[in-house]
């Protein structure tokens, strides 16, 4: 009886534990939702998103300088992420021997673990004066301190989210597809290109989704090497503020000056809002791609 | 098209892989090779022990224990605070409800959002948190945020094992009358073992790394915390602000600080690679 005086004690625990992820999303949303209000009560959202000036000082709170830079440099570095990470994968999973693949999982794992402080302190140290190189080469003067440098360093960042999802979507195409094709003559390469890849469509559509996400909301590295300036950037090798290093660099002064925390707050809701959007569409991609594998 | 532009286009694209394998694996070679070039060099003991002293940030003596230790106890509190909700949650999903039932899927579901969420939202929702609770920047409040950064981290690399467990294990345990608490905890816990090891390592080096969680609720001392209350300094924020000064010796003391980040880190992975290989003494293969 104990036993299962036991049993029934833990099921309901455990229970309620369970149920902690759910509530937490949720609290997540309400907490910045209900700590947004103040600055919302000033001016509508659209009003706050697409506003050009920020000084919290005059209470104006624009947020579209930082929106634009988030953009920028998201996008800049997924140019530069999406065809290298495709190519690995592919590499990876139809063409590398046993002990290649071997080798170069663990060094993809790895470069997932290195905390983004220390992809910061590298994008300081090679990406920025690069960058600057660069500049000068081309005649356009740049502090090094500018969105091609964010993307550079981000780039490096989603390799392994992109690589890591679309192994998984490559592993779930039925092997005897890849037989068939190869048995009517297609080479290798054909292969690939007309079964595994348009076999894989959506999955990889839904790996660009989450690493797109994943560098949405990265916050200490790409601070680090942008440079900061609330200005929507023009071109790679201007300055950019992103949403994430607003919020980062302005906890001092946020409780000073009024609705200054509140707009901060906003701002970790819109960042929240969107990267839960991608990852909630993403997800869905990829259930939908392994119920049909199977 | 012709048989040998056919195989000249997987020709070149070989090629373009080939290129594209070496630039990820270059990235972190280069990465690790300029952090260990330029950090080792300004390396010292009293770096790593000895706290700051006074005008440590002006290019004075003193070190950066305190932001290690702190990062240390930081990360284990909330690996601790994170492996109490995560495994109870794993074993509920896997033991006590069937695979597809609508509970576990939203569960899972709900793991996977909030693995996508950022680690400066979670700062920003544990400052609110924090206030709500009615606590200062401190060794808890941070405890608190890289909890939930690493909550998800380690439930879904948990999940992923306790998976993987026989269901014919699962039902000889019962067959033989033990209740589903019994073979959570004494057939499915023993097999997944290394797996729960190696997801607890894993959500360690996650929370020893992440600075974004922490910038608004840890704070920044000198010195190092002697209870939960206190404000608590990190390494990645060691780093941050030693490579904000202007000064030219503490900016070599942030790559000093960097290299035994990295090497700490490094440790961890490799210890998650070894030590989940090591806890199998009571697993049936």
């Amino acid at each position: 009886m104990r036993r299962l005086f036991l049993d029934a004690l833990a099921r309901r625990a455990m229970f309620l534990l369970a149920a902690v992820p759910s509530v937490l999303v949720i609290l997540i949303f309400a907490g910045l939702a209900g700590k947004s209000r103040p600055v919302l009560a000033l001016k509508s959202f659209a009003g706050i998103l697409f506003g050009t000036s920020w000084h919290p000082l005059q209470g104006s709170f624009g947020l579209l300088p930082f929106l634009a830079g988030t953009l920028w440099v998201t996008l800049a570095a997924m140019v530069l992420a999406v065809p290298v990470s495709l190519l690995t994968a592919v590499y990876l999973s139809e063409y590398a021997s046993r002990r290649v693949r071997a080798a170069v999982r663990p060094v993809i794992d790895l470069l997932a673990g290195i905390p983004s402080v220390v992809f910061g302190v590298w994008g300081t140290l090679m990406v920025v004066p690069f960058v600057r190189a660069l500049g000068s080469l081309l005649g356009t003067a740049s502090s090094g301190y500018s969105v091609l440098a964010g993307a550079v360093v981000l780039a490096i960042m989603v390799f392994p989210t992109v690589i890591h999802v679309t192994l998984e979507v490559f592993a779930a195409v039925p092997q005897p597809l890849r037989d068939a094709s190869l048995a009517l003559g297609a080479t290798k390469w054909e292969t690939t290109k007309h079964v595994v890849l348009r076999k894989g469509l959506a999955g990889i559509t839904a790996a660009v989704v989450l690493g797109l996400s994943r560098a949405f909301g990265e916050t200490m590295a790409v601070l680090m090497v942008v440079g900061n300036v609330a200005r929507p950037p023009r071109s790679l090798f201007d300055s950019a503020y992103p949403l994430p290093a607003l919020i980062a660099n302005n906890y001092g002064e946020m409780m000073s000056i009024p609705r200054y925390d509140s707009a901060l707050m906003l701002a970790a809701l819109v960042l929240l809002s969107v990267v839960v959007v991608f990852n909630i569409g993403a997800r869905a991609v990829l259930v939908r791609a392994e119920r049909k594998a199977e | 098209m012709g048989f040998r532009r056919r195989k000249a286009e997987e020709a070149v694209f070989k090629v373009l892989m080939g290129a594209s394998a070496a630039v990820v694996s270059g990235s972190l070679l280069f990465i690790l090779a300029t952090i260990v070039v330029k950090g080792l060099p300004a390396l010292s003991w009293a770096m790593v022990s000895q706290t700051s002293k006074g005008g440590y940030y002006l290019g004075k003596e003193g070190g950066i224990l305190n932001a290690i230790v702190g990062s240390l106890l930081l990360a284990a509190g909330a690996t601790f605070l994170a492996f109490l909700f995560s495994l109870p949650v794993v074993l509920y999903l896997n033991v006590y409800r069937r695979r597809g039932s609508r509970f576990a899927v939203l569960t899972r579901f709900a793991l996977d959002v909030l693995w996508g969420v950022p680690s400066i939202v979670y700062g920003a929702f544990a400052f609110i948190l924090m206030v709500f609770l009615g606590l200062r920047a401190s060794l808890l409040a941070g405890i608190l945020a890289v909890a939930l950064l690493e909550l998800p981290i380690m439930a879904r690399a948990m999940d992923e094992v306790v998976r993987l467990v026989p269901a014919a294990l699962r039902d000889a345990s019962f067959s033989l009358g033990a209740t589903k608490l019994e073979t959570a905890v004494r057939v499915i816990v023993r097999q997944a073992l290394p797996g729960i090891v190696t997801a607890v390592l894993i959500a360690f080096g996650r929370g020893i790394g992440d600075a974004a969680s922490v910038i608004f609720t840890a704070g920044y001392t000198d010195r190092i915390p002697e209870s939960l209350l206190q404000p608590a300094a990190t390494l990645p924020l060691a780093i941050f602000y030693q490579l904000g000064t202007p000064v030219a010796e503490v900016q070599r003391r942030a790559f000093a600080s960097a290299a035994v980040l990295t090497l700490l880190i490094l440790a961890i992975s490799l210890a998650a690679r070894r030590v989940g290989r090591r806890f199998t003494r009571h697993t049936i293969k």
